[in-house]
């Protein structure tokens, strides 16, 4: 926390309520900051983790996602007026993952909106957004808050994720669907009386829940689920893990695979929701939206770039590699902004930004990827086919009640 | 929102507001061939532009008090002399004026008056006023025209740019650099460049701060002066005062759009601007009523029409934020003083006192009167601006009566202490800097009326009580005016135009914005 006698460059990166915990298990002490905390890179080695992810169950501390608290008469057109899509279709205690966009119709962030109730709202974003929400607000009945730090936050995610959360003792939590949340109080063991959020969502596109809870139950909760856990082989993961699955999953992560459009300085290198391919979040029939009249007279041109999958031939993930139409390199039609190989698809993957016409599904590409081979650098091309998204989408991330793994 | 509207519209156009731009843009569309209707809050039309009764049997021009921008052209085109329009007088004289100091009469075409006081400034007065003149004359194009974009490939907007560049590109060299150097410079070191006479100085720097939130040493002062020149080019001529006050040129304009097959609607007050299928689609009154129209223009300030009459559900949010970030607070206060008899200023001539006279003794003065306003207090010696109307135009008052119309500066829209408790201190203050110059003034005032910023917000509906419906200055002016995105007289929605002051070029009884708007709504149209 910070301290009224040290400015706030001075102070360290804050520690989320799972930190200590954390520590304790983190065998290469690699750790990373992301909006103003501390958070593991890497526990053991990235595969392990990656193969927990997809075959056991594994706890993601997201407590460092921004959450802001909107509340109050206006807070649903609030939302309707901010985010592309329609929130009014929001039922209750469920969740939507949504996009904003500035007067151009430009990416600022994406992030998820939790219905609490009619007239309160949780947004979770991976950046800060306090300006721009504030700002939105001008002329609305509705308070924005953040509240990142008064709820700590714990993905569980994994295929046997649900069996894992029946066994810490939510009992019902297979009736959960993708994209409900629920409260449960937590076994009296973990703290009488306390109550914790359960939605399911996550950003591994695999079975899993997201944990919200007060930071004061945060390591009671940590220790009992990786008690539960035992026998499903649970492990913490990092974000090294993390982004590998997304990326299979097709999410898009912002100053990655976009730039805010807030961040963004030089003119041309932001990003439209439909150049993302998230034109399905778009509504242009719920009634005004910030950015609505730039995209509906962008979905009316023709498209001049898209965010696309490629599936590249050979296995060395082609990271940050520049795109051509032809073999020899001539003309530059994108690049990639995500790579990685997949190991559950056995496929070069990666999302990229290719411009028209060669973004269409089935062109081909050539991708220039650098190869360290013990410190001599090789430069391959290699071909890439533009591919529909997501890369891997097992139906158990559907199911419900989910099956047994 | 009502379901999608059946057959034709009511109009083709509603104005909201019969301010004299409303009344422009509406004469000018009704020529056009269009149904127009105007819908006017108060009473009667006009808006700022109003001759009102303050005290029994005294009138005065409520807001403006002075006709020098409107251009001839304008006149012409919509037959205002034929029309009831008639001026009681014109080539008004301006005279300095200052407690101790024998009244200076300011006129560039007669600097032998300065002679006594300095040769020096006599000698360069003609030459600083014909050099103002001509980059006020270079500049004055851009006032008439509807403000190109920037970033698109229209012919109509480079043609735009080149003949605003041809224009300053004609200037010539010395006249050219003159520009960009005192473009944004501060109008005290202007004036310090050329004259020495701190009466002289004073008048001339009144003129650059006059309506807006900037003492003679704030960055850009000389701008709002280079502004009100070029307008004056527009205008054609020097001040003048029409028979029956401001109030009567409104009338003539009102008489002007009957005329063209207008219609005006009176003491109705619009409550909220339609909007179906994301167009204007017209008005809904507080009467409920509802009128519908192909085209909303809308004579109201950008405030108040974005954030009260559309609603921000309609805009993007950094539209909003622009719109609300607008600086639109007045700095500018009126008072109207009824008089039973004329009053007598020290030294002045009777042939002055139909001119203006201006309160502001120096530079300092003027610079020291705005540091109140900075923190929010009122001037303790505030600048004014001086007509009496009745010494032309016997119809404003009873026999033997007169009025004192008074601009005074500073008055913060926003006073820490509060307008209630303040408002008779304020007005005491002012009468006491006048007797000063006119002793036995308060013996003769029968009854005084003040407008403040925020009775000029609340009585003629401007947001922030500001006579140019929004701060002038060079981040607010030309491309930029209002905001981006609405500084072609066209708004983000689709139907909605703006034609009020908070448009380019601006405050100031030109019509210049409303004309312009009529022309952006045909263009676009063709």
């Amino acid at each position: 926390m910070l301290s009224e006698s040290e400015p706030h460059y001075r102070q360290p990166l804050l520690k989320t309520p799972f930190h200590e915990r954390a520590r304790a298990l983190s065998q290469v002490d690699s750790f990373i900051a992301w909006a103003g905390y501390t958070t593991v890179d890497v526990f053991t080695f990235v595969e392990q983790e990656y193969f927990a992810i997809r075959n056991a169950t594994t706890l993601y501390d997201l407590t460092p996602m921004v959450k802001y608290r909107i509340a109050g008469h206006d807070a649903l057109p609030y939302l309707n007026r901010l985010m592309t899509r329609d929130i009014g279709k929001l039922k209750h205690s469920r969740v939507a993952y949504s996009v904003w966009c500035n007067d151009d119709g430009h990416l600022i962030d994406d992030g998820t909106v939790f219905r609490l109730s009619d007239t309160e709202f949780r947004l979770c974003s991976g950046e800060r957004q306090l300006d721009w929400l504030l700002d939105s607000g001008l002329g609305f009945d509705v308070q924005i808050t953040e509240v990142t730090d008064e709820t700590a936050a714990l993905a569980v995610q994994g295929p046997t994720s649900c069996a894992v959360l029946t066994a810490f003792g939510l009992s019902g939590i297979a009736q959960l669907k993708p994209f409900e949340l629920a409260w449960f109080a937590l076994p009296p063991a973990l703290g009488a009386g306390s109550q914790i959020m359960v939605s399911r969502t996550g950003f591994t596109g695999d079975l899993g829940y997201e944990l919200w809870m007060r930071p004061e139950d945060a390591e009671s909760v940590w220790d009992a689920l990786m008690d539960a856990g035992r026998e499903c082989a649970i492990r913490p993961i990092g974000s090294r893990a993390l982004n590998m699955a997304r990326i299979e999953a097709g999410f898009v992560l912002p100053n990655v695979d976009f730039v805010s459009s807030e961040r963004s300085l030089r003119f041309g290198t932001e990003r439209t929701p439909i150049e993302l391919g998230l034109g399905w979040l778009v509504d242009f029939n719920k009634g005004h939206f910030t950015g609505r009249r730039a995209l509906f007279d962008e979905q009316r041109r023709a498209p001049r770039r898209r965010l696309v999958g490629l599936d590249i031939e050979g296995n060395k993930p082609a990271h940050n590699a520049l795109l051509y139409a032809d073999k020899a390199g001539k003309h530059q039609v994108g690049s990639v902004t995500s790579a990685t190989w997949s190991p559950t698809c056995k496929r070069n993957i990666a999302l990229a930004m290719v411009d028209a016409p060669h973004m269409r599904t089935g062109s081909t590409v050539w991708a220039e990827i650098y190869l360290n081979r013990e410190l001599v650098w090789e430069r391959r091309m290699a071909r890439a086919q533009v591919v529909e998204r997501p890369f891997f989408a097992p139906e158990r991330r559907r199911a419900s009640p989910p099956a047994d793994y | 929102m009502a379901g999608a509207a059946v057959g034709a519209p009511d109009y083709d156009c509603i104005v909201i507001g019969g301010g004299h731009n409303g009344l422009v843009c509406a004469a000018y569309l009704a020529r056009s061939g269009r149904s127009v209707l105007v819908l006017e809050a108060a009473n009667q039309v006009g808006g700022a532009a109003v001759t009102r009764e303050f005290a029994p049997g005294f009138k005065v021009s409520a807001c403006a008090h002075l006709l020098h921008l409107m251009p001839g052209s304008m006149i012409r085109d919509l037959g205002l002399d034929s029309r009831g329009l008639q001026m009681a007088a014109t080539g008004m004289p301006t005279t300095a004026i200052a407690p101790d100091q024998s009244p200076l009469p300011i006129n560039p075409d007669n600097p032998a008056v300065l002679a006594g006081r300095s040769g020096a400034d006599a000698a360069a007065f003609p030459a600083y006023h014909a050099r103002l003149r001509r980059l006020a004359e270079a500049l004055h194009p851009v006032l008439d025209r509807v403000p190109p974009r920037l970033g698109t490939d229209s012919w109509q907007a480079r043609l735009s740019w080149l003949r605003i560049g041809w224009r300053i590109r004609r200037l010539g060299r010395r006249d050219m650099r003159e520009l960009l150097r005192i473009g944004g410079m501060c109008v005290q070191d202007l004036l310090d460049e050329h004259f020495e006479t701190p009466l002289l100085k004073g008048a001339l720097g009144f003129d650059a701060v006059l309506g807006t939130r900037a003492g003679p040493r704030s960055p850009g002062s000389v701008f709002p002066l280079l502004y009100r020149m070029a307008a004056e080019v527009q205008g054609g001529s020097a001040l003048a005062q029409p028979v029956g006050g401001l109030g009567a040129l409104s009338d003539a304009l009102a008489r002007a759009v009957l005329a063209a097959g207008g219609a005006i609607r009176t003491a109705t007050v619009v409550r909220r601007i339609l909007v179906q299928n994301d167009r204007a689609a017209g008005v809904v009154l507080e009467s409920g009523e509802q009128i519908s129209a192909a085209n909303v223009i809308s004579n109201a300030d950008p405030k108040t029409t974005f954030l009260q009459l559309l609603g921000v559900e309609y805009l993007d949010t950094g539209f909003v934020r622009r719109i609300a970030h607008l600086r639109a607070h007045g700095v500018t206060a009126k008072l109207h003083l009824a008089l039973n008899r004329l009053p007598q200023f020290t030294g002045l001539p009777h042939s002055a006192l139909i001119g203006r006279l201006l309160l502001a003794p120096s530079l300092d003065y003027i610079e020291r009167a705005f540091n109140h306003a900075k923190y929010r207090e009122f001037s303790s010696q505030p600048i004014i601006e001086i007509t009496v109307p009745t010494a032309s135009d016997a119809s404003l008052a009873p026999a033997g009566g007169h009025v004192l119309s008074a601009v005074v500066q500073y008055a913060p829209y926003e006073l820490a202490a509060g307008w209630q408790h303040e408002r008779a201190r304020f007005a005491d203050l002012i009468i006491d800097a006048l007797e000063r110059c006119a002793p036995g003034l308060r013996a003769s005032v029968e009854s005084a009326e003040l407008l403040t910023p925020p009775d000029i917000e609340r009585q003629f509906r401007i947001s922030g009580g500001h006579w140019h419906h929004a701060e002038l200055a060079l981040d607010q002016f030309f491309i930029v005016r209002p905001v981006p995105g609405a500084s072609q007289y066209r708004t983000p929605l689709g139907g909605l135009y703006l034609c009020g002051a908070g448009c380019h070029p601006g405050g100031g009884v030109m019509g210049i914005a409303g004309r312009n708007a009529a022309r952006a709504l045909i263009r676009e149209a063709a």
